[in-house]
Parts: structure tokens; sequence; C-alpha cells
């Protein structure tokens, strides 16, 4: 049993940070309509800079981190004016492969400044693990569930109090209406994606501490979409909770059937979860279920 | 330039507005709205009402709709060339045909979401409290979602929501619209006690001439986008015209027959 505790509380842990990323993937999608296929490589480009500053560049933590920070934001601003605002408009398939085309274009830029070379991101954190209740903790898992965990409740808590937040769920309700009441809406496009991008910045120094950082990086992006289709495509809540149930489930799957058939589980099963899950429930569990009144 | 009447808030000279590029819709509308007046834009369906408004707050150009001709000026300034967000700052702010609640959001949200172009939090509190004291069906409905109100709550959120943002015109379109003849009656009691308390000028696109030349103390009428009369609300609502065409009444006690209304086509095709 102890044995599987300590697959699935580390798995939640992983999953807290798949669901950081799908937070991002979600925002832009509920605020935007854009689904946007780069949102792993805006992971990976956040884990090269980080790496970049900490070892290229050999700058302390402290200065780095809000460098990087302020230059996700940048860039997800810079790319939904540059990028995705002239398309608006464009039918759904256009936007898509721009998002796709972005993708690359983001995989070749970092390769090209950084190296394709592995890199390390060395953070301040103990390798020994914690072990309670017979369960191991690595404190890097720790970190990641606190840096996502304390993350996803500040967002949660600008989503449903703010001023803006307000008005970016406005805006994602009803476009035309938000602007009628004076809302900002291109100002509301261009917060989604540098909110997403500064999650992907955190993404990126969380994942690339743990897996390295290189060109494969990306491939946490196609996580999220089981994760995302779980919870509901437009559910902020779903990306939170489909993130921690895919993390849960690979985790927990990995190490009970890997041990048979050799590895790989942990890629597949969280698709067929994917897949069950359009079959049975295609809005996710907490997608928007259209208002009528009769 | 020189006029002894003054300046209104409001004046949309000989506008022309052309949808894609190839569809005119509105043919040269000139009309004003006096400060603090309630002004009604008639006419049936397709005649043009919901454009002009739009043309007014900047959201023609969500629908690739485009003012190609005349000029919009608010207070002195041009605004047809803003986009709407900048014009609620200006004061001018548009409660949409359909109501267009956020759905998603609670009731108080919705209210919230109209002070978006007021930052001052102190201040939105208390425009809250005005708001509830108006409509205070939805003091009781705050915390509900929006979408699960009634339709004429709806129009009550869809109201107190733009006059959250404090403005000097309100454009208000259809408010009449499905709902019960009741309802119809309350909100455009609350209209005109809005008009009157807060001095919030209204310009009225409606098809239900009976009711808004009641509050209105001048009207347009349109048709095929065109202004086809104006004048002071009373002097129109006896129109013998606007009597037969709008409000459906012909001489007492007469009905009507096919040949009279074969007639009206007639003269109706006369008129614009």
């Amino acid at each position: 049993m102890a044995f599987f505790f300590d697959l699935f509380v580390n798995g939640l842990m992983i999953g807290s940070m798949y669901a950081l990323v799908a937070l991002g993937f979600v925002l832009i999608y509920k605020a935007t309509s854009v689904v946007n296929f780069a949102q792993g490589e805006l992971v990976m480009f956040g884990g090269y800079i980080a790496a970049a500053l900490l070892v290229l560049y050999k700058l302390p933590l402290a200065v780095a981190l809000p460098v990087l920070l302020g230059s996700m934001i940048a860039l997800g601003f810079i790319v939904e004016r540059g990028v995705l605002r002239p398309m608006v408009g464009q039918n759904v398939i256009s936007v898509v492969m721009v998002t796709v085309g972005l993708a690359q274009v983001f995989q070749g830029a970092a390769a090209l400044l950084w190296g394709a070379q592995t890199k390390n991101i060395p953070l301040p954190i103990p390798l020994e693990p914690y072990v309670i209740w017979e369960i191991y903790l690595s404190p890097v898992n720790i970190a990641a569930a606190v840096v996502s965990g304390v993350f996803m409740v500040t967002f949660v808590w600008f989503f449903r109090k703010s001023r803006m937040g307000i008005a970016m769920r406005a805006t994602a309700n009803d476009q035309q209406a938000a602007m009628a009441v004076g809302i900002n809406v291109r100002m509301v496009f261009a917060l989604s994606w540098a909110i997403a991008g500064l999650a992907a910045a955190l993404g990126g120094v969380l994942w690339g501490n743990l897996i390295g950082v290189d060109t494969q990086l990306a491939l946490v992006g196609l996580k999220v979409f089981p994760a995302v289709i779980l919870g509901g495509l437009d559910s902020v809540p779903g990306a939170l909770v489909g993130g921690l149930i895919i993390g849960a489930v690979e985790s927990v799957a990995a190490g009970y059937v890997d041990p048979y058939v050799g590895g790989g589980t942990k890629d597949f099963l969280p698709y067929v979860l994917m897949i069950l899950a359009l079959m049975v429930r295609p809005y996710g569990f907490f997608g928007r279920e259209i208002i009528e009144r009769v | 330039m020189v006029s002894d009447a003054p300046r209104p808030l409001l004046s949309v000279s000989n506008i022309e507005v052309i949808y894609d590029h190839v569809i005119l819709v509105l043919k040269g509308v000139s009309l004003t709205v006096p400060e603090g007046g309630i002004v009604a834009l008639l006419g049936a369906n397709g005649a043009g009402k919901s454009t002009t408004l739009k043309a007014i707050s900047g959201l023609l150009r969500t629908e690739r709709g485009e003012v190609t001709k005349g000029a919009i000026e608010f207070r002195g300034r041009a605004i047809h060339r803003r986009n709407p967000s900048e014009v609620v700052k200006h004061g001018i702010v548009q409660v949409m045909e359909g109501r267009h609640v956020f759905e998603h959001l609670t009731v108080e949200e919705n209210l919230l979401t109209g002070a978006y172009t007021r930052h001052n939090g102190q201040s939105t509190k208390k425009d809250l409290d005005v708001v509830y004291h108006y409509f205070p069906r939805l003091t009781e409905r705050r915390g509900f979602k929006a979408g699960y109100v009634s339709g004429g709550e709806q129009q009550m959120v869809a109201i107190g929501r733009a006059l959250m943002a404090r403005p000097t015109l309100m454009l208000l379109d259809e408010p009449s619209m499905g709902l019960a003849p009741m309802l119809v009656t309350e909100i455009f009691e609350i209209v005109a006690r809005l008009n009157r308390a807060e001095g919030v000028a209204v310009l009225l696109a409606e098809q239900n001439a009976t009711m808004a030349l009641q509050v209105a103390r001048h009207g347009y009428v349109m048709e095929n986008g065109r202004i086809v009369l104006d004048g002071d609300a009373k002097a129109i609502s006896e129109n013998e015209d606007i009597k037969e065409f709008y409000l459906g009444l012909t001489g007492v006690g007469q009905r009507k027959s096919y040949r009279d209304v074969k007639h009206y086509r007639r003269r109706k095709r006369w008129l614009s």
C-alpha cells in the first residue's frame, strides 16, 4: 500500500506541474478561442531562457527569476500582438495552423540561440528525499507542487475577484457585450497570452529542472491535451483537476504496469483516458454547459 | 457656426453606413439628442434602428460595418472613428438588443463589468447601491448566475450594467423585446425615473411605439435606412400615418378591411 501511495502522491505533484501548463492553454482558449498548439514550446522556451540566464550568464536565481518572468510575459504579449491579432476573424483551422507554425519557430529559435544539447537548471533544492509514512517525497516535486499551487491559487483569486479577471470572464462569455460595456477586449487577449507566458515560464523552470532543458522539453505540452480534455477545454478548475488526474494516473500505472511491459505506460495511458473522455463526456468534467432558459 | 439653440448632447449628421463594403444600410440619417432628453427612434424590423445605435456606440465595426459618410458628434467631439471602449469612456453606453447579459457571471459580477472603464473601487460600491436602488429585484438575485434569472431581470441587469459606467447618454435597443407587457411598463418607468433623477439622456430604439412615445419627448421614425418623420413625441403619436402604421389605430370603432390594408401599402411606399 505504501508503494501505491508513494506513486500516487508523487504523481499528484507531477500533475500539479501539468496543471500549471494546462492553465495557460485553457486561459488562451477561454478568452480568445484560440487552440494553442505552441503551449509546450512556450514552456520549453521558458526553460531555455532560465537555463541561459542561470548557466550561461551565471545570474543569481533572485535576479534570473524576475528577468525570466518578465521576458516570458513580454513574449506572450508579442505573440498575441504580432501573430494572433492579425488572425482575428480567420477560420479556426488557419489559427490552429498558425500556432503549429509558431511551435516550430520556437523550437528552431531556441536551438539556434542556445544550442540543442541538454542543459540543466540548477535550483537550490536538496536531493535527499523526505520520508513520511514510508512515502518518499522528493524535495523537487514538493517545490514544484508548492510553486504550481501558489500560482494557481493566486490566479484563481485574480480571475474570480479582480476587475481585470471579471473583465476576462466577461469577454470569454460574450465578446460583443464586453465591448459594449467598455471592456478593452484587445487588452484582455493580450493579458491572457501574458499570463499564459507567465505560467509557461514557471512550468519551464520546474520541468526543465526535472527532466533537463532541450527541445524535447516541449513534449510536456502534449500531456496538456489529455488534461484539458478531461477537465474541460474552457474550465480553469478543469485544468487543475485534469492535470492532477493525468499526473496521478500515469505515475501509478507506470509503477505497476511498467515492470511487465518494459516501460512506456506513462506515455500512452493519458491518451487512452483522453479518448475515453471524448467518447463519454466530450466537454470534460467541468466544461461549460450552454445555459438555455426555457 | 452660430445657432440660437443650445448645442445638442449628441448629433448624428447625415451618416451613411455600409456593411461588408457593399451593403448600404443607412442612407443619410440625421438626429440629435438634447442634454438630459429622451428621444425615441421608431421603425419596423430592419429599418436601421439598431445600426444607427451601433454606429454611435462603435459596435458597428465588430459586425464589419462602417460609417462611410457623415459625422457623429458627442458634445462637439467626433466619435464615429472611436472604438467602443473609448466611446464608453466618453459617456455613451449601449444596452444591446436581446439583453446580452454575461450568462456565466453572477448578477453582481455583471454589474461590476459595467464599471470597467472607471477604476475607482470606492465609487463602484456606491454605484452598485444606486443600481440596486432602482432595481430592487436584483438585490435578491445578486449571487445568481445571470443566465438563470428571468428575462425581465436580465433586461434590468443589462440596464443596470450600463448605468454602472455613469453614462451621460444611454442607447437602449428594444428593451421591451420578449417581455410581458407588465414588465415592459415597469422597465419603461424605471428608464423614465433614471432620466429624471440621474439626468441620463436616452436614445431609445423601439418597435413598441406606443410605449416609447409615452416616455420620449421627441421621436424619429425610420424606414429603409432613412428618417422619414420626426417631431415632438405628442405630434408623432397624433400623426395619422403613424397611428395607422405603427400604433395600430384607425378611427374609433372602425374595422380594417383588406382593401384598406392594400391601401396602406401604397401609402407607406409613398411615405418612404
